[in-house]
């Protein structure tokens, strides 16, 4: 057996508290961002179909900030936290959600399709499995031209279950491109949980890089530290030459699946218990004992940039109508 | 002007583009030591390598997905899939990924993959092996389709479907892989959205694709013996469409037959039949008359195959209706 498991070491390896604090700073405001947008969606202002990422913030901060720039990733629906981890400034995702011109797919994408190629986000899928494997031909594409870059998919548990992600992973491995295949697992495909969709308990969900003989990293995705160094090793492994990872991150939808779901398919005391014990955000903020008054500050920054961002948005220029045929071919 | 055959012309366009462009590679289901199911990729292993001429496993969805994102990266991608059949499996790539990261990203992102295949009857292969269904692609913006009928054609098309900056879907024909034809010296690119008339005519308009070109080209042979002239037309790009050659030719004839090997129920006819009536309406003196496969999977024995799948003699026929109209 080639693959080894891994569990990444949480704590104590290493990162600074200041870096912990940026990342708790960028995770507050990825959800502060998140609840604006189902706020805004209530409120009639945002078109479309919204899904957000609250409880899942640690494996987006976690894992962008342990790659480069010129590292590329792929979204999925559940894609806000991804876009500003990666670098795409907050008013242009919102004004993308917008659907303005400002936007960082120009109004042509939405909430489901942001891309900003400059920062290295190749784009948001809302085909569940969709992207994985365009990142096996990214990362091909580096290997290729021996560049020292890795190329990230981002996919749930539910994606595990299509012919994409088992073509993907069975040739990245061939290949040993160098890719990271983050499994963001939280249980849920959709309104499915994992009891009804997986045939193995939903923690034993990376043995599936072990049929590919792929090496199989795994931390706590609540934890931000945990996911932060774990995507560090991931990333050394891809870019030593001996392929892949699968990169699995247990972690935790403490929302519906997409904005206005009832839940109705979801046990009221486990979700409320989960929130009590698995927000990322609490329990990092606990584990850095940030105060209430200095939490009420960087909250207050947080918030004042979430909301000039729906400023700027609004202010933003509706395109023009005949222009949904401007980029149909190069 | 030196000959090749229609196999021979696939195989130099790719050989010549992966000898001067470091960006370009293939990749696809045993395209490399053996060559291709097809032969076409014959030598072209042993010249470039492993690493630019790529087996794969049996994975097309895979194939095009990792050829979007190599090309999204920069290189100029080709993938066979090995029977047009199989681009069932890969459709969600093509469709949804392929055709659609451009918009979806605002102009971000360029697609320059090519997407080879073949496909077609004569040969009792059944159901799977032999349809022809070009037209799907046709109703996604985004992709480029191209049905090249010749040796000249394939091998002009074919390198600009490389250098084109889109996804273009390339539809090879089965049976025209042994047909010889001459070529330019050197090779000479052929843009796509150009028709090419291949005989001049002035009663009636075949517009033809793939092996139906010849089998037009053959009607239209039979016919000149009843004193009826016709035109053949090859769009040879399905998308974009060259319109205005296949307009201007149905006003000067007057009247129009389409013929491919798909089924017609739902094929690229129809579309053209609509093109022309809106762009020739006051000229046409008959219907525009259809000529495709029986609406059926095709069946396994030669006699059911032959005749569900048409010929010279069809179209010969669908020529004669179209003339025998007041």
């Amino acid at each position: 057996m080639t693959t080894v498991e891994e569990r990444a070491e949480s704590g104590g390896r290493g990162v600074s508290e200041e870096v912990l604090r940026g990342f708790f700073r960028e995770m507050l405001l990825i959800r502060r961002f998140e609840e604006k947008v189902e706020d805004r969606f209530r409120a009639g202002e945002l078109p479309g179909f919204l899904h957000v990422a609250i409880g899942q913030e640690a494996t987006a901060t976690g894992v962008c900030a342990a790659l480069a720039r010129e590292d590329v990733i792929a979204s999925t629906h559940r894609a806000h936290g991804h876009a500003i981890a990666k670098g795409t400034p907050i008013e242009r995702i919102m004004a993308e959600l917008y659907g303005k011109v400002e936007g960082c797919s120009k109004g042509y994408g939405g909430s489901m399709h942001l891309y900003d190629v400059e920062v290295g986000n190749l784009g948001a899928n809302a085909v569940v499995g969709g992207g994985l494997p365009g990142i096996v031909g990214a990362a091909l594409a580096f290997q290729m031209r021996g560049e020292k870059r890795v190329a990230v998919a981002f996919f749930g548990d539910g994606a595990t279950n299509t012919g994409a992600f088992h073509e993907s992973m069975n040739l990245a491995q061939l290949w040993k491109v160098p890719a990271i295949m983050v499994l963001e697992n939280n249980g849920w495909a959709e309104s499915t949980p994992s009891t009804q969709h997986l045939p193995l308990p939903v923690d034993e969900l990376g043995k599936r890089a072990l049929a590919y003989g792929m090496k199989l990293i795994e931390a706590d995705g609540q934890d931000v530290e945990a996911v932060y160094l774990a995507t560090l090793a991931a990333r050394d492994h891809a870019l030593s030459g001996k392929g892949p990872v699968l990169l699995h991150l247990r972690t935790h939808r403490l929302t519906g699946h997409f904005v206005g779901d009832p839940q109705v398919y979801r046990d009221k005391d486990a979700l409320k218990e989960e929130r009590d014990t698995k927000d990322p955000i609490r329990l990092l903020r606990a584990r850095l004992e940030i105060g209430d008054d200095e939490l009420a500050a960087m909250d207050a920054e947080v918030t004042a940039e979430v909301e000039a961002s729906v400023e700027f948005a609004k202010a933003g220029t509706d395109p023009n109508p005949e222009d949904a045929l401007k980029y149909v071919y190069a | 002007m030196p000959e090749l055959t229609y196999r021979e012309a696939v195989r130099e366009t790719l050989g010549k583009a992966l000898r001067e462009d470091e960006s370009v590679f293939i990749m696809g289901e045993d395209i490399a030591e053996m060559g291709g199911s097809m032969a076409v990729t014959q030598g072209l292993f042993e010249e470039f390598g492993a690493g630019r001429v790529r087996n794969t496993p049996i994975s097309e969805m895979a194939i095009v997905g990792s050829g979007i994102g190599a090309a999204i990266q920069g290189m100029r991608p080709i993938v066979e899939i090995m029977y047009e059949d199989f681009l069932t499996i890969s459709m969600e790539q093509l469709v949804n990924q392929a055709a659609k990261h451009r918009t979806m990203s605002g102009g971000q992102v360029k697609v320059p993959l090519t997407i080879r295949t073949q496909g077609g009857a004569g040969w009792s292969p059944g159901a799977q092996h032999a349809q022809q269904l070009e037209a799907w692609f046709v109703h996604v913006p985004g992709l480029k389709v191209v049905f090249a009928s010749t040796p000249e054609d394939v091998r002009g098309l074919l390198w600009s479907a490389i250098y084109d900056d889109n996804p273009v879907v390339f539809f090879e024909h089965r049976t025209l892989y042994p047909i010889k034809g001459e070529v330019p010296d050197e090779l000479e690119p052929i843009p796509l959205g150009k028709a090419r008339v291949h005989r001049e005519g002035t009663d009636v308009t075949v517009v033809a694709t793939g092996r139906l070109v010849h089998e037009s080209l053959q009607a239209a042979e039979e016919a000149e013996k009843d004193g009826i002239s016709v035109e053949v037309v090859d769009p040879r790009t399905l998308l974009p469409l060259d319109e205005e050659a296949i307009v201007g030719s149905v006003r000067k004839t007057t009247r129009c037959v389409t013929a491919h090997e798909a089924v017609t129920r739902g094929g690229f006819g129809g579309e053209l039949a609509a093109v022309i009536q809106h762009g020739a309406f006051d000229w046409l003196d008959a219907p525009i008359e259809r000529v495709g496969a029986a609406f059926a999977p095709l069946a396994f024995a030669p006699g059911m195959e032959q005749w569900a799948v048409p010929h010279a003699a069809d179209v010969l026929d669908a020529i004669r209706r179209t003339v025998a109209r007041a």
